[in-house]
């Protein structure tokens, strides 16, 4: 499990979250909703330990994760893959290289059997073998993406965080990928966070959503709890009103 | 007036801060060198990047500061009548100062702008990020290897720039103005000293070592996007080229 507890973050002065909490069940999938530049990327690295928080604690298993340090920050890490809005692949690494990447730094498996899970992961996300050898800035930014997803599962870690990943996606593909996301989740039980915009389609693989509004979570539950909550700030986001803007 | 002295307290408070800090890095970067995993392949990658990449531009700098100073020195010998001299002058002249600190130049341009830029895009592109969620060091990963090519790779181009500065004097010196080749290497031969050789060595390390720090350094920290890292870049150019200036006399008024 997962807690976020009052998190306080501001940069330059500049508040982000204040006072946020969140629980994230082990095995489940908890969706982030809110929007644009409300903070969920910077909830999402403080929870992998990228960004400090001014105030408040993220507990992981009970582990308060600022008190890690040098080797077991290494093992916490490896607990962990990411999915980076921007995707984050490495430019000097092709493609193959990079979804390879973590599995040849993290465990000690021989070649072939990196390279047999790296085209499996490539095929499940319909991309052909061409793209191997291509490196980054030679892709499409859906391509990309869909490159930084591979990367991300094929670590088969326990918790897998998500920012945005469908986001640049045509919709068959974006339904592929939740897809995906869905099923890997029921064969293997990760704990998941992802945050996303695309609504209603996210709550079909969300076990809990959680909505991120100034700083705070202000709605948590199952989407069905969320679709049908009171406060009018969710409902005005969930049904893409424009007033929800001003608001 | 007292705002231009708070202004003033201000900016040398942060070049304190700041040499402080590129210490630490420099002496983190370095230490990790010594601990596992160890890539020998990243640093052969780096050397080629840093290295085998800046060979011609060093080639064609050092042809023609070799001419050069055999032109110049060619003249201000022959009014005292010992041309015969010029090996000695222009062997001098490129390894004590101008091989080192040309290369230094030379590199902190073609190789240390690159570095900063290359390190600075992965750091707002989140790759810097990326090696760490995945228990990889960015500083050991990243950064170590460069320092240590720059290490090994200045002192070999210095010496590259040596040599063909000395083949460049003679073009010159023999075979266009007509110095006699035997006194030319005699000359050289005779008034090069051990001292000499190893104050360019040190120098060449010194100023490696310094110049990809400085451009790792503004990499990692680069902020604000592509204009951020268009600024970093420009300040390691500036900033290593001074440095190499700087530490040149400092070590010039050691070696003497
Ligand atoms: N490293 C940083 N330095 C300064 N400000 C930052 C930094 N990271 C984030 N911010 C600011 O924090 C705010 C929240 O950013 P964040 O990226 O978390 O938004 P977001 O909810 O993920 O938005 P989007 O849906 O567009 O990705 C923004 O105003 C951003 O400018
Ligand atoms: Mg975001």
């Amino acid at each position: 499990m997962i807690q976020v507890i009052d998190l306080h973050k501001s940069f330059n002065g500049q508040k982000v979250l204040d006072g946020a909490n969140l629980t994230i069940p082990t095995g489940r999938i908890t969706v982030v909703i809110g929007k644009s530049g409300v903070g969920k990327s910077v909830l999402l690295k403080h929870i992998i330990g990228l960004v400090k928080p001014d105030r408040g604690q993220i507990l992981v298993d009970g582990v308060d994760i600022a008190t890690l340090r040098g080797r077991s920050l290494r093992d916490f890490k490896k607990h962990f893959a990411v999915l980076f809005q921007g995707g984050a692949l490495f430019d000097s690494l092709n493609v193959f290289e990079n979804i390879a990447f973590p599995l040849r730094e993290k465990t000690s498996l021989p070649e072939a059997e990196i390279a047999q899970r790296v085209r499996l992961r490539l095929e499940q996300m319909h991309l052909t073998s061409e793209v191997e050898t291509k490196f980054p800035d030679e892709l499409s930014g859906g391509m990309k993406k869909r490159v930084a997803l591979a990367r991300a599962m094929i670590q088969e870690p326990e918790i897998i965080l998500f920012d945005e990943p469908v986001t640049g996606l045509d919709p068959p593909m974006s339904n592929t990928v939740f897809h995906l996301i869905r099923q890997t989740h029921q064969d293997s039980g990760y704990t998941a966070l992802v945050v996303a915009h695309d609504i209603p389609e996210v709550f079909t693989i969300a076990d809990q959503v959680a909505m991120l509004h100034r700083g705070r979570i202000i709605a948590q539950g199952t989407p069905a709890e969320i679709q049908n909550h009171s406060d009018p700030m969710v409902q005005s986001f969930i049904k893409g009103e424009v007033d929800f803007l001003e608001g | 007036m007292v705002s231009l002295i708070r202004k003033l307290g201000h900016r040398a408070l942060n070049l304190v801060q700041e040499s402080g800090s590129m210490t630490l890095f420099l002496l983190e970067g370095l230490a990790l060198a010594f601990l596992p995993p160890f890539r020998p392949r990243r640093i052969l990658q780096e050397i080629q990047l840093i290295g085998v990449k800046s060979t011609l531009i060093i080639l064609l700098t050092a042809a023609f500061t070799g001419m050069v100073l055999a032109l110049q020195g060619y003249y201000t010998l022959k009014k005292y009548g010992s041309e015969g001299a010029l090996g000695s002058a222009v062997a001098l002249s490129l390894i004590r100062e101008m091989g080192p600190v040309l290369t230094g130049i030379m590199v902190s341009a073609r190789a240390g702008s690159a570095v900063t830029a290359e390190i600075g895009i992965m750091r707002i592109t989140e790759q810097l990020d990326a090696l760490d969620t995945m228990a990889v060091n960015p500083m050991q990963y990243v950064v170590m290897p460069k320092l240590i090519a720059g290490l090994i790779a200045v002192p070999l181009l210095t010496a590259i720039f040596d040599v063909t500065g000395i083949l460049g004097g003679y073009l010159v010196g023999v075979m266009l103005l007509g110095v006699s080749s035997g006194s030319y290497f005699a000359g050289m031969v005779q008034s090069v000293v051990p001292l000499d050789i190893n104050g360019g060595i040190v120098k060449s390390l010194v100023f490696g070592l310094t110049i990809i720090l400085v451009a790792c350094y503004k990499g990692y920290y680069t902020e604000h996007g592509a204009e951020g890292v268009s600024q970093a870049t420009n300040q390691t150019v500036v900033l290593s080229a001074v440095l190499v200036l700087a530490w040149d006399y400092v070590l010039t008024s050691f070696f003497m």
